[in-house]
């Protein structure tokens, strides 16, 4: 093991963060489990630690700093920052033993609403001109376009907050869409559901906390639905158009202008799009050549909610991202009790760094 | 060097996976007192009976303690990450039925698919303000069944027995259990879910990839192998 090259290297991007304007914090290693199951769910067991303290309870070894970062933010005040921190992430690897549990993040968080766009470049730059040496891919997305156009769907608030809801799970949201807009057979048992004079006849004893009002309510809020149009074909096929966007960021630009035609919602973001775009052109960023996914960052970054990025390894499939990030609005209004802010920021692996350096 | 065989130490499966080695000329018993976990196996030389509880066999292979086992598919594939690099299915026994299954209250009408699980799990946390309780003991196969279905806002409470009274206890929503024939939950207010089970079990003799091997052990395998009328793979040329 190579753990002090690891730290060296460590070492080397935190003072390039500092450098940034960083200020450096520490966190815990031992984090109260409760708000990490409330942000990720129950799945978040599968990839993290989780141990039981009899007298503050669940405690988990922390799977990533953004989360205690953004709390001790938003309990100081939640005024303008930038922050960087090092040390170890913990994460279970059941489906992959061959990869690290154990390994070093170093990250740059900055909390500045002034200028989002701004932000989003002044972050991306760095990680650019730190990662430089490497030669990696860099891939880039942005949440916040494919949220509008949900957000501007055609359809009813029900149906728009079941789509956001599972917006970072793709297979589901496909689902959703096919049943929205009746291609997906409603299962037979719903029909007789809906047909039926009195649901309850048969429901035997209530039992358990869910209430009877409970499942009346969502009989009701079941009949709307069924009530209601199918989600137009052209609909679909605008969200389907927006999620096929790949290509560099000038054409995927242009691209989403010509969708925003159709689709006027997702304007706001576009525009967003194009004034980062200019922000990093301003930073020197080669935008020409820079690829743009819309659907980037959909499957693992469930509190990213706008600009998302990633730095890979291209000769080196086998390895996991070298550094990825982006812009989580929507976690500090979660953990702001009341207070928000424009958040956004990233971490690199030292680890994956040394074992390409190794390799060289 | 002899080959260990592992075998549930009590109740139908050890009577039943008695009975199967029975069908294929092989004795196994359990020697001295009812309450010693001893025994011994007759019809083929150079095989131990270990006595083990169902839900040990599955570490026990895999530490390569014992060379084949009894036991639920549902134990090995809860028990042991990437399973199929641990042990090695040699054959269903037919028998030891079980699926295990997610269920919810009879009384929930509106809830009959995984899609509807989750929309009421959704609704269950802005009303309740925690997330839906499923109690279960088989954690990582329900969970890994769960974000497959796409199901989202439950969390999953250990549940070691008697899990098909946690709701009327109100200390779950619903349940991930093991049913045979379903009467249980039928007695507890419970319905099944109309989609696939999570998993369908059945007793299954299992080979450790990880057990201690050599000719001798090798010989043994195949002469075993033989009288179960099982394939033999890389058999050893009699000396």
């Amino acid at each position: 093991m190579n753990v002090a090259q690891q730290r060296a290297e460590a070492g080397r991007l935190r003072a390039a963060f500092e450098a940034a304007g960083g200020q450096p914090v520490e966190c815990s290693i031992l984090q109260p489990a409760g708000v990490f199951l409330d942000l990720y769910g129950e799945d978040i067991r599968a990839r993290a630690y989780v141990t039981q303290d009899p007298g503050r309870g669940e405690q988990m070894l922390r799977p990533d700093f953004t989360l205690p970062v953004v709390q001790m933010h938003m309990r100081n005040g939640a005024d303008t920052a930038r922050y960087t921190y090092s040390g170890e992430v913990f994460r279970r690897q059941e489906d992959h033993p061959e990869r690290a549990s154990e390994y070093l993040q170093v990250g740059y968080e900055v909390f500045d609403g002034s200028d989002p766009a701004a932000a989003d470049a002044e972050v991306f730059a760095l990680f650019s001109e730190v990662l430089r040496p490497y030669g990696l891919r860099a891939a880039t997305g942005d949440m916040g376009i494919l949220l509008a156009a949900v957000q501007g769907l055609e359809t009813s608030e029900r149906r728009r907050a079941a789509l956001l809801r599972h917006i970072w799970r793709p297979k589901r949201f496909r689902a959703l869409i096919d049943r929205f807009s009746g291609r997906a057979a409603v299962p037979p048992t719903r029909s007789a559901l809906l047909a039926s004079a009195d649901p309850m006849a048969e429901a035997g004893p209530m039992i358990g906390l869910r209430s009877q009002d409970e499942i009346a309510a969502r009989i009701e809020a079941l009949r709307a639905d069924a009530a209601e149009p199918p989600l137009s074909e052209a609909q679909v096929a605008l969200i389907d158009a927006i999620l096929a966007v790949r290509e560099t960021c000038v054409f995927a630009l242009e691209h989403l202008r010509d969708i925003a035609v159709d689709l006027p919602t997702i304007g706001a973001a576009v525009e967003q799009f194009a004034q980062r775009c200019e922000a990093m052109y301003q930073r020197g960023v080669d935008v020409a050549n820079l690829d743009f996914e819309a659907a980037y960052g959909r499957t693992s970054m469930e509190y990213y909610d706008g600009f998302v990025f990633g730095f890979y390894p291209e000769a080196r499939p086998d390895l996991p991202a070298v550094a990825t990030g982006g812009r989580y609005d929507a976690l500090t209004r979660q953990l702001g009790s009341g207070a928000s802010i424009p958040a956004v920021g990233g971490v690199i692996r030292p680890d994956i760094l040394v074992a390409l350096e190794t390799e060289q | 060097m002899s080959i260990k065989l592992g075998v549930p130490s009590k109740g139908r499966l050890m009577e039943k996976t008695f009975e199967w080695f029975a069908q294929h000329g092989i004795t196994l018993s359990r020697t001295g007192s009812e309450r010693e976990y001893a025994g011994a196996v007759t019809g083929i030389e150079g095989i131990d009976l270990v006595l083990l509880s169902a839900g040990e066999i599955p570490r026990e292979l895999a530490a390569g303690r014992i060379h084949l086992g009894v036991t639920g598919t549902d134990l090995v594939r809860e028990k042991l990450v990437q399973w199929e690099q641990k042990v090695e299915e040699v054959r269903t026994l037919g028998f030891g039925y079980a699926d295990l299954i997610v269920a919810v209250p009879q009384a929930w009408v509106d809830v009959d698919t995984l899609d509807d699980l989750d929309a009421a799990a959704a609704a269950f946390r802005a009303e309740h303000g925690f997330r839906l309780r499923i109690a279960t003991k088989y954690h990582r196969l329900t969970r890994d069944y769960l974000r497959f279905g796409g199901v989202a806002d439950y969390q999953l409470v250990d549940s070691q027995g008697a899990t098909e009274g946690t709701v009327k206890n109100l200390t779950a929503e619903a349940i991930a259990d093991i049913t045979s024939s379903g009467e249980t939950l039928r007695a507890n207010h419970l319905k099944i879910l109309s989609e696939a089970p999570v998993l369908r079990s059945q007793a299954t003799l299992f080979r450790s990839r990880a057990a201690a091997r050599d000719a001798e052990t090798q010989r043994i395998m195949s002469a075993l192998y033989d009288a179960l009328g099982l394939d033999v793979r890389n058999r050893v040329a009699e000396a």
